[in-house]
């Protein structure tokens, strides 16, 4: 799909700010509420934009501990990836999964109640999980900045 | 802390794979009145449970064909404040989420460039720049898969 300016402006206003009504959008965007509603159906059905979901709070349901588990993949087994993967699926406490280049093969965003609920997923279903080489954890002290705001 | 019920938990996984959807399309699809789902949705939002909204793209279509996730120790801790660590990081327009950190790094932030060659540029301009910035890992995003989490 062929972005032109019009279309570029409404990104970056709408990704910088998404919870924005649709009407204050049009209006930041510069463009009528007609206009916007086309131009995002269009940007919706050409994948550009794929999902405007709602973002849940973990922590006001009572999860408190949020952690970044890194980990390394034993490679020799060509299945290792699609298994541990398909094995992290079924953790409910999972809540993100990417994979990567680097030293780091796939990092899992995990959440808990509580330290002890933490000690318990992470013993029980983290560590079960097969192909594990190696795995270290980054525990969220804060997030300073979360946004899917792009330099357009 | 709220209390869900099984039509609130469903309500969450729904609104979190399409967050435009309205209090009467949610009431059809789960046997309640449109004000009913409406006052569970105003309940949600009431309790902060429901934050907002979060708009997913394909960021190569956009042209930012590179995800990269960075860890960074700081290289003097004590001496160079967190705050103007933080102050400057999240000015940078490509840094799109900084989280501080316990574990092997300070801080985890995603960065988005066009290219590696665009990447290079930020992180040597940028990132390398930062005050106080230390020892630093990168790890390039090659898959990413959000999972509804523990509210099934």
């Amino acid at each position: 799909m062929q972005l032109d300016d019009t279309d570029r402006r409404i990104l970056r206003h709408h990704l910088a700010e998404p919870s924005l009504p649709r009407a204050d959008l049009a209006a930041r965007a510069g463009v009528t509420p007609a206009t916007l509603w086309r131009r995002l159906e269009k940007l919706a059905e050409a994948g550009v934009i794929k999902a405007d979901r709602a973002l849940i709070n973990w922590r006001k349901l009572g999860y408190e501990v949020e952690v970044s588990l890194r980990f390394t993949l034993d490679k020799t087994n060509p299945r290792a990836f699609d298994e541990f993967i398909a094995a992290a699926r079924e953790v409910p406490e999972v809540v993100g999964i990417e994979t990567f280049l680097g030293r780091v093969d796939v990092r899992l965003n995990v959440i808990a109640r509580d330290m002890a609920h933490y000690q318990e997923v992470y013993r029980r279903r983290v560590l079960a999980l097969p192909h594990i080489a190696e795995v270290d954890a980054l525990m969220l002290i804060a997030t300073i900045k979360e946004s899917e705001g792009l330099p357009l | 802390m709220i209390d869900l019920d099984d039509v609130d938990r469903a309500m969450l996984r729904a609104l979190s794979l399409d967050g435009g959807l309205s209090a009467g399309e949610l009431g059809r699809r789960f046997g309640l009145s449109q004000p009913a789902a409406w006052r569970r949705i105003k309940r949600l939002e009431d309790a902060g449970v429901l934050a907002g909204r979060q708009v997913d793209v394909d960021r190569t279509a956009l042209g930012f064909g590179v995800t990269v996730f960075l860890g960074v120790k700081l290289a003097t801790k004590g001496r160079v404040s967190l705050e103007d660590f933080e102050r400057a990081v999240v000015a940078i327009p490509e840094v799109q989420v900084v989280q501080h950190v316990l574990g092997l790094f300070d801080y985890r932030l995603r960065v988005v460039a066009r290219d590696i060659a665009d990447f290079e540029r930020v992180l040597r301009r940028r990132v390398m720049t930062l005050p106080g910035v230390g020892q630093v890992e990168a790890n390039v995003l090659l898959t990413e898969e959000r999972r509804p989490g523990p509210i099934g």
